[in-house]
């Protein structure tokens, strides 16, 4: 047992060592609960193969080929869906008790969310490099160089995290982890689909493309493009970045104040 | 330190912005290495007064200390004190039960190690060393509970809290966390546990404690409460309700208490089992009253409200002294 006056060294590292603790845990079910191992992986190949040989044809994308077009669009909207499994699996984790649970533990109280967001950054890593992969077997040869193709997959993940902080409180608002799904479809729905990922703005409505150029996603998605395919993409990487910023600060004290409400 | 585990004075709890009152100022001493009971129906405010001492949830009012900590100022070292498990056996469903106590182990902040070798060790005293592997979905009921009660001993606490252990649990499995417990508590542990099965609490407890609305009705030895509310259930059914009533009029005296009528069926809560029952055939035949049944039985816990308060435990479907668990849609109680 440890002693009661704790130093604010040591509360820092049990809090390092309490949130890997929790993302290990949460890694581990992901690995082993076939659904969340589809839904991660699965899926996005399906978006690939979809747009690549379905759909692809008919859109056109000046100055790229298609798949050069899509495969990165493709990867920003895959890890916004990585930041929706925050949303459910902390929504699990209240329903079934567990964070009433951990809350009698002397462990770290921000572990809990801190755990989930990690592993879940974790797991974006790991669909970054798969669907990378497929997309070269689709015929996806990035023009940019791998330094700023690099970039480009820490910008994703950066934004993705702090996406992540919004969606951990729907997961900790919703009564359960079907409704939190349910909750954050609606606005996934909209940034990923009335945005760059899948085609150009311009081939939208003038009065959508005000809503689909600006919003995060399609900035996220701009700069990307351009970083992996070395092209200009205007401040796009720095309004992403402005946009990641604003998410955490924001949502990061509102899911926090939710989980001290809650749990 | 002083001589108890858990101290609490006048511990009141409201929820929804004290519209719903779950503890209207519960006071209690609890002696280390025995067990302690909290009997009460559900409704009655043993989860809340749990989860208070546990420090999950801050009481509106009241103070308490737990191994000698203030629960709410000094919160972290009661959690460092004392292990939590129950009907609900909140384990990881993904992780295998090894993983589950090592889990605990850590986030207890117990040196890796030290972490591996304990959850071996507690497998094994649990009887799970050959499900240690696989993964806690798997398991039955009772398996759940004993993991999960593995895992809130992995940092050896001092002080164990059980929210109704046994509850939902076949016969079988609750006799297995019965003798746990007492070897648990023959080694020195405190436990807390609270339960809606006297003859749980006759079992396990010495002190005991019975909650009715988030108050304490009675409180004493098991023995005390025993001789306090007669030993033996007498139940006579009747032919008819008008015979019930009749029949209950013509014995009344077999019991200083008030019979209960229900229908057809009047029970007696008795000192001495067999002799009143033959003292109560012998009258009724004389008067030509026909019983078309019998039975003596242990007092349930409805015989112990109805004879403390007046009215049933009755079962609190829609329990609003614990609205979380109920917003939280988890299990209902078997």
């Amino acid at each position: 047992m440890s002693t009661s006056t704790i130093s604010k060294k040591s509360r820092l590292r049990w809090s390092i060592s309490d949130t890997l603790t929790i993302a290990k845990r949460d890694l581990i079910a992901l690995v082993r609960i076939p659904t969340t191992l589809v839904f991660a992986i699965i899926q996005p190949i399906m978006f690939v193969v979809l747009f690549r040989y379905v759909f692809g044809g008919a859109i056109k994308t000046p100055g790229n080929s298609y798949v050069n077009f899509l495969i990165p669009g493709i990867l920003v909207q895959t890890t916004i869906f990585g930041a929706v499994g925050t949303a459910i699996g902390l929504a699990e984790d209240l329903q079934k008790g567990l964070i009433e649970r951990f809350r009698a533990l002397p462990m770290a109280r921000m572990a809990v969310m801190g755990g989930r967001t990690v592993a879940d950054l974790a797991r974006n890593l790991m669909v970054i490099v798969v669907i990378t992969i497929v997309g070269f077997l689709v015929g996806f040869r990035p023009t940019g160089s791998f330094v700023s193709y690099i970039q480009a997959c820490l910008l994703m993940l950066l934004f993705a995290y702090c996406l992540s902080w919004g969606f951990a409180f729907i997961g900790l608002a919703a009564p359960n982890s079907e409704a939190a799904q349910a909750m954050t479809f609606p606005l996934i729905f909209p940034l990923t689909f009335a945005s760059s990922i899948f085609v150009p703005v311009l081939s939208m409505p003038s009065w959508l493309q005000v809503f689909a150029r600006n919003q995060p996603v399609s900035q996220a998605a701009e700069a990307v493009r351009g970083l992996m395919n070395g092209q200009p993409h205007g401040n796009s990487t720095w309004v992403t970045l402005i946009y990641a910023v604003i998410a955490l600060g924001l949502l990061g004290p509102i899911a926090t104040a939710k989980y001290k409400k809650v749990a | 330190m002083s001589d108890f585990a858990v101290e609490a004075l006048n511990i009141t709890r409201s929820f929804k912005d004290g519209e719903v009152k779950a503890l209207g100022g519960v006071s209690l001493q609890v002696p280390r290495g025995e067990v302690f009971g909290l009997l009460g129906p559900n409704g009655s405010g043993k989860t809340t007064m749990v989860r208070i001492l546990s420090t999950i949830l801050k009481p509106t009012s009241g103070s308490a200390t737990v191994n000698g900590f203030d629960v709410v100022k000094q919160a972290d070292a009661v959690r460092r004190s004392i292990g939590l498990a129950g009907q609900y056996a909140t384990v990881d469903e993904n992780l295998t039960g090894f993983e589950n106590i090592r889990m605990v182990g850590l986030l207890n902040h117990i040196d890796k190690s030290v972490a591996s070798k304990r959850s071996h060790e507690l497998l094994e005293q649990f009887g799970l060393t050959d499900a240690g592997s696989r993964i806690a979905k798997t398991y039955s009921g009772g398996m759940r509970r004993r993991l999960d009660l593995a895992a809130a001993l992995v940092a050896r606490p001092p002080l164990l809290f059980l929210d109704e252990p046994t509850t939902g649990l076949d016969p079988q499995s609750r006799q297995d966390l019965w003798s746990i417990i007492e070897t648990l508590v023959e080694g020195g542990t405190t436990v807390l546990l609270t339960t809606q099965y006297l003859e749980e609490a006759d079992r396990l407890a010495k002190q005991l404690v019975v909650l009715d609305h988030g108050q304490i009705i009675a409180q004493g030895t098991s023995q005390e409460l025993k001789t306090q509310l007669g030993n033996t259930v007498l139940s006579l059914t009747f032919a008819s309700t008008d015979d019930a009533r009749r029949g209950a009029e013509l014995v009344r005296d077999i019991s200083d208490k008030p019979a209960n009528i229900e229908g057809t069926v009047v029970d007696f809560t008795v000192a001495r089992g067999p002799a009143s029952a033959a003292d109560a055939l012998r009258r009724l035949d004389a008067a030509g009253i026909t019983i078309a049944g019998l039975a003596l039985r242990e007092p349930s816990l409805d015989d112990v409200f109805l004879n403390l308060t007046g009215h049933k435990a009755e079962e609190v479907t829609e329990s609003p002294a614990e609205p979380a668990k109920k917003q939280r849609g988890r299990k209902a109680k078997a």
